[in-house]
């Protein structure tokens, strides 16, 4: 199957590639897919107070259409609020790389790994902010100590 | 050293050229019909496939009348199989003749057919095979009953070189009355075969497999002890005694005899250099990398055929890494199927690893000095693609894989 450009100039030059610290309450990390049916992707995004996301990572296991999609999916929500990118769909992607049938599922992949880590992300926001008032709490109780 | 890299024997080699020498008159000058009984043009074309009979058949220690030609090794295993079920079968009474043993990694002409059969009311076995893709001898011949009419088992696999011992289910075979077919498409001119000391009833092969042209081969079937009678699938004007209808494909079957004839002058020489070359690249490859696995027998496998699993990475952005050496894999995503294998998965490799498998089959045109870069650049390919594999840094940060909940959300 001969590819796209784009997809190989992705695949060659992948946008993104990396990690970030999945421990940080700013990071919302989404992994999708399953290594036995041949695709995993890992896609993070570290955001600022007002849920901008000002970094965007990815790692994939899978096939040269997945990787791109992927990366692609970093490239376009880096700079956006998590709710514009929320609104990224797969048909965009496809569209961009110029997928064949066969290979719709890798932009499905790359959607549903941005609402993956978005809902990581905002889950430890949820959390975070529950827990501040009682932490709050627990140092004035403590004595300020 | 021509670039890209071809390692994918297996799949289709290009004709030696002195194959294409003896073929090229019998597409000019010679273009005599080998059925034409009366004139030199006839003469001609007739003479030249008898000689390619007797040098296909001299293979396999067959005699020429034995020797069918068709248009290749799946037509071969269609005829071999429904024309001894067709000639032979009984569905009905006590003595009934309908049952069929095969094995799980057969190649799709040999599997679908027997389904096919299978969802025309014939029985079929589908016997299992271990890790190293060899079938047990012990369950085939359990699986052996008065009903059963063939035994169609495969000399050596296609996609991991396993070779089953077709010697030893010939002799099983024999002791019962039952007839065997093997597809021989990827062994024969190989690894030795003799029809006589395997016990082989009925042979599958093809030309394009050995430096020949495509759209030839030709089906062995047994004349002697016991004589094999096939029912006609190709009606028409009785050609090939009567079990093949259809004017002969003169230099295709030229071609078959002259690619037969140069691996049986050179076998013995060629599968040692080709063992060597093949266990140079898996070892090489291997002691540079990690988790990587070689899927078929260690030992009893095609000269030339090396099956890799990568962990980690995928097989077909492999294929994409490493785009200047041509090979096959097991990945879903090199078929419209989106199933990985089914001959690893029946090995029972993981689905995982057999999306990150590489099949290299290296042959005659091969040199040392390829196989050396094959190596560095799937050496590279895997070390990138690994640096981008979330499965990989999961794996490095001590995760099990195998116990990860992937359908949860593992995010």
């Amino acid at each position: 199957m001969a590819y796209d450009e784009k997809v190989i100039d992705h695949f060659d030059n992948p946008r993104n590639m990396g990690s970030l610290d999945k421990e940080d309450d700013k990071v919302g990390t989404g992994i999708v897919g399953a290594p036995e049916c041949g695709d995993v992707m890992k896609l993070q995004i570290l955001c600022d107070e007002n849920d901008r996301i000002v970094d965007a990572k990815f790692k994939t296991f899978g096939c040269g259409s997945a990787i791109a999609s992927s990366s692609l999916a970093t490239e376009w929500i880096k700079g956006k609020r998590i709710d514009e990118a929320q609104e990224i769909k797969n048909v965009d992607i496809v569209r961009e790389l110029s997928l064949p049938p066969v290979k719709i599922h890798c932009s499905v992949l790359a959607e549903d790994a941005i609402k993956a880590a978005i809902a990581d992300y905002r889950r430890k926001r949820q959390r975070s902010q529950a827990e501040q008032p009682e932490a709050d709490a627990l140092r004035t109780a403590g004595g300020g100590s | 050293m021509k670039l890209p890299l071809y390692l994918d024997y297996n799949a289709t080699t290009p004709l030696d050229p002195r194959v294409l020498d003896a073929m090229l008159p019998y597409l000019t000058d010679k273009f005599g019909n080998a059925a034409s009984r009366n004139h030199v043009y006839g003469w001609e074309a007739e003479e030249a496939v008898e000689r390619a009979r007797r040098q296909v058949a001299s293979v396999i220690g067959a005699d020429t009348k034995e020797i069918v030609f068709t248009s290749g090794a799946t037509e071969s295993d269609n005829v071999a199989i429904k024309g001894v079920v067709e000639m032979y079968g009984r569905r009905e009474g006590t003595d009934r003749k309908d049952h069929i043993i095969t094995q799980a990694t057969e190649h799709k002409a040999v599997i679908d057919t027997c389904t096919y059969l299978q969802q025309r009311g014939w029985d079929v076995t589908f016997l299992p095979v271990d890790r190293g893709g060899s079938i047990n001898l012990e369950e085939l011949s359990q699986a052996m009953t008065d009903r059963t009419l063939l035994v169609t088992i495969m000399h050596g696999n296609n996609e991991i070189g396993t070779l089953q011992p077709i010697g030893a289910i010939g002799r099983l075979c024999k002791q019962r009355g039952i007839l065997f077919h093997t597809d021989a498409t990827q062994s024969f001119g190989k690894v030795p075969i003799d029809v006589e000391e395997m016990g082989i009833d009925l042979l599958s092969l093809s030309a394009h497999k050995i430096y020949g042209p495509k759209g030839i081969g030709c089906l062995y079937a047994r004349r002697r002890n016991p004589r094999v009678r096939l029912a006609i699938q190709m009606h028409g004007g009785g050609h090939e005694r009567n079990m093949r209808s259809g004017t002969l494909n003169v230099p295709g079957i030229v071609g078959l005899g002259k690619a037969a004839e140069l691996c049986q002058q050179t076998m013995e020489a060629e599968s040692g250099r080709l063992t060597e070359l093949r266990d140079r690249l898996s070892e090489s490859i291997m002691g540079q990398l990690e988790d990587v696995t070689l899927n078929g027998h260690p030992v009893d496998r095609l000269p030339n055929t090396v099956n890799l699993s990568f962990a980690y990475v995928e097989g077909e952005s492999l294929m994409m890494e490493m785009n200047d050496v041509a090979v096959s894999s097991g990945s879903a995503c090199t078929s419209a199927s989106l199933e990985p294998s089914f001959v690893l998965r029946a090995l029972g490799v993981s689905d995982d690893l057999a999306h990150g498998s590489i099949r290299f089959s290296l042959g005659r045109f091969t040199t040392e000095e390829e196989v050396d870069y094959a190596t560095g650049r799937v050496v590279s390919a895997v070390r990138r693609l690994r640096e981008m594999s979330p499965l990989y840094e999961m794996a490095k940060e001590g995760v099990d894989l195998s116990k990860v909940d992937w359908h949860a959300g593992a995010g």
